[in-house]
């Protein structure tokens, strides 16, 4: 016995929408294996990690908090992977925009007017772009591979806020702590008055409609398409395969740079050696979970935030490590990738009864 | 001095070795799997932990195999039979090393290591200069020279080796001519993951005996691209995880002297080399497009 896969002739519009639900099912599923294997009751652990902070306020703004960078990411990245770019250096774009959104606030203390905060978010969504078209051009211009460039970006960005926070940027006030000046108050995202929420996440949806505009009504949003499934139509259309790769890496950096900016702006309020839990990275997750669809990755980017906040719930009611979160999301791209198999193909049980076959 | 430096250029060149050699033989199967740090950082964590528990070096690094196959495996099934996309499967199976590994090592967090006993070769071992750096090393060193001769010859002299390039080259045809496509795939995704658990065990056994989280750093990333470095030759892989080996010690050696360049931008050496030589090369189309697998990244799904 053994597994076939048969090719469907056509998409399966059901599978479109169950596969990423069977995907999060199956990850509950090996989710309660493993507190199983730690020991835990599977039950309390699951509902720990995914049901109790979904009732709690408290975990709701904090729910929110974390999903607006993950969408915000993978807004961007879904562009890169729609048109077969591969950028999957968010992380270092989102250090890198975060560091240049920061510069403002940190070098100028005393420049405290209202183009404070906008003039910083220019420079995030700047810098994150100007990290994201490294491997760009080297792909353009030299057919250098995007995803090793842009991975190896990472760890420069972040040995470069390292570099700045322990030496040249750090507070002269703060004791010798590894971390920037805080923000003035012109520097800070304001608040949309419940809890920690800032106006960072309206701007996302903002982002996130645009983004589906884009690739829905205009000429630019068609050209991605195309040039994703069937570059070679694409030449042929005129489309420029170079122009399309720079601007989708400059805007997905420039939305991790934004997403950078207004996670050092609105949730830290200073520059620290590490700023970033793995948005970047985990936003590769949100992107394919949400089926490349901006929409899609709204709903993912929740999905995703809560295996953050779960995994801080289980760590303090359980007692199991919060390193539970990382191999969830991890486990979950798994079954997202494996589940989107059943869209283009049927799979069929076969028995290896090997008749008529010249070799097994 | 200059002889304490081979060393541990040796040593530090040894796991990019053994990860790219094993990488290797995975893209000329035409198979991409960029699970290589997920991979290597399970083995170190496994690896670390079955010494640690059995007081055996050796068992360390077979365990680390192990767990590098096993995680492969993970990948092979998904890639191969559920035709999957390389590039994000391959970036999945480095997110749930990267995990896994943290959750599994956190109870071997400042545990003391176990170091591999070098290899003293009667008499060779005396000779000077030569003695210490060609015949006293952990024998992981010679595993991983030896491995690159072995693919080597088997890649180029062998019927095996053969049926492996073709698969990678022309999978289509390959299955015309009857071979199973997916079968040799995965056997070769399984040997790199076994390679890649055994580079990851060396590190955690042999090049810093302790277990610290995301301990290989990028280095299963700079393995991958040794592979393209070395344009799909095996030869060449030894020349570019030496050359790298060495830009790592050098960084290590400035620090020591303190030249009053900090740090963080020696740290980043290794991943701008790497940046600046996949230039170099990949400009280079002659030599890219010569010996690059046909097929790498595509996906085979047989119909009959």
């Amino acid at each position: 016995m053994r597994i076939e896969l048969v090719k469907r002739k056509e998409h399966s519009h059901l599978m479109t929408v169950l596969s990423p639900l069977l995907a999060v099912v199956l990850t509950l599923l090996t989710a309660a294996l493993l507190f199983a294997l730690a020991g835990k009751d599977p039950m309390i652990g699951l509902y720990k990690f995914f049901v109790e902070p979904l009732f709690d306020s408290w975990s709701l703004q904090e729910l929110l908090v974390k999903a607006t960078p993950l969408v915000l990411i993978a807004a961007g990245l879904l562009l890169c992977y729609l048109s077969n770019n591969w950028n999957i250096g968010a992380e270092g774009q989102f250090v890198f925009g975060a560091i240049c959104g920061s510069f403002v606030p940190i070098l100028f203390p005393d420049f405290q007017t209202v183009f404070t905060l906008p003039l910083m978010l220019f420079f995030g969504i700047l810098g994150g772009a100007a990290w994201a078209l490294i491997p760009a051009l080297l792909k353009v211009r030299f057919s250098t591979n995007e995803i090793l460039s842009s991975l190896m970006l990472v760890y420069v960005a972040n040995l470069l806020l390292d570099y700045l926070v322990r030496g040249p940027w750090r507070d002269p006030e703060g004791y010798n702590f590894p971390e920037s000046r805080m923000f003035s108050d012109a520097a800070i995202m304001p608040s949309i008055g419940l809890g920690r929420l800032t106006i960072a996440a309206p701007i996302t949806i903002v982002v996130i409609v645009a983004l589906a505009i884009l690739l829905s009504r205009t000429l630019k949003g068609f050209e991605i398409r195309v040039m994703g499934e069937s570059p070679r139509a694409g030449e042929f259309a005129g489309f420029s395969r170079g122009r399309l790769t720079l601007f989708v890496f400059a805007i997905s950096g420039g939305l991790a740079g934004l997403a950078g900016t207004m996670e050092v702006s609105g949730s830290l309020n200073q520059l620290l050696p590490v700023i970033s839990p793995g948005y970047g990275f985990t936003a590769i997750i949100v992107a394919f979970l949400g089926r490349l669809n901006p929409f899609g990755i709204l709903i993912a980017g929740f999905v995703l935030a809560l295996s953050y906040i779960g995994g801080e719930a289980v760590q303090s009611s359980v007692g199991i490590s919060d390193k539970i979160s990382d191999v969830i999301q991890g486990m979950l791209l798994f079954y997202v990738l494996a589940c989107d198999t059943l869209i283009l193909y049927k799979p069929r049980l076969v028995r290896s009864r090997r008749v008529g076959t010249r070799e097994a | 001095m200059f002889e304490a430096v081979l060393l541990t250029v040796i040593t530090a060149a040894t796991p990019l070795l053994i990860a790219a050699i094993g990488e290797l033989v995975v893209e000329r199967s035409g198979v991409l799997n960029l699970g290589v740090e997920g991979m290597m950082i399970m083995g170190a964590v496994v690896g670390f932990g079955a010494a640690n528990l059995t007081g055996s070096g050796t068992v360390g690094a077979l365990a680390a195999i192990l767990a590098g196959m096993g995680m492969s495996a993970i990948f092979g099934l998904l890639v191969l039979y559920l035709a999957t996309n390389q590039v994000a499967t391959g970036l999945a199976l480095t997110i749930l090393g990267l995990g896994l590994s943290g959750l599994i090592g956190e109870a071997f967090i400042g545990v003391p290591g176990l170091k591999l006993p070098r290899l003293e070769i009667a008499g060779l071992s005396d000779i000077p200069f030569f003695g210490p750096v060609v015949f006293n090393q952990d024998a992981l060193v010679y595993v991983g020279l030896g491995l690159v001769a072995i693919v080597s010859y088997v890649l180029f002299r062998t019927r095996a080796g053969l049926i492996l390039r073709a698969v990678g080259d022309n999978h289509g045809s390959a299955h015309a001519l009857g071979y199973s496509v997916l079968k040799v795939r995965f056997l070769a995704v399984l040997f790199g993951g076994g390679c890649a658990g055994l580079a990851g065990g060396y590190m955690s056994l042999a090049y810093t005996p302790q277990w610290v989280e995301n301990m290989t750093a990028g280095r299963g990333w700079i393995a991958l691209a040794l592979v393209v470095f070395a344009s799909w030759l095996p030869v060449r892989v030894v020349a570019g995880a030496y050359l790298f080996g060495a830009v790592t010690v050098l960084t290590f050696h400035a620090q020591a002297q303190g030249l009053g360049i900090p740090s963080q931008f020696l740290s980043s050496l290794p991943y701008l080399a790497t940046i600046v030589v996949l230039v170099i090369i990949s400009a280079n189309r002659r030599l890219t497009l010569v010996n690059t697998p046909a097929c790498l990244g595509k996906p085979f799904v047989p119909d009959r």
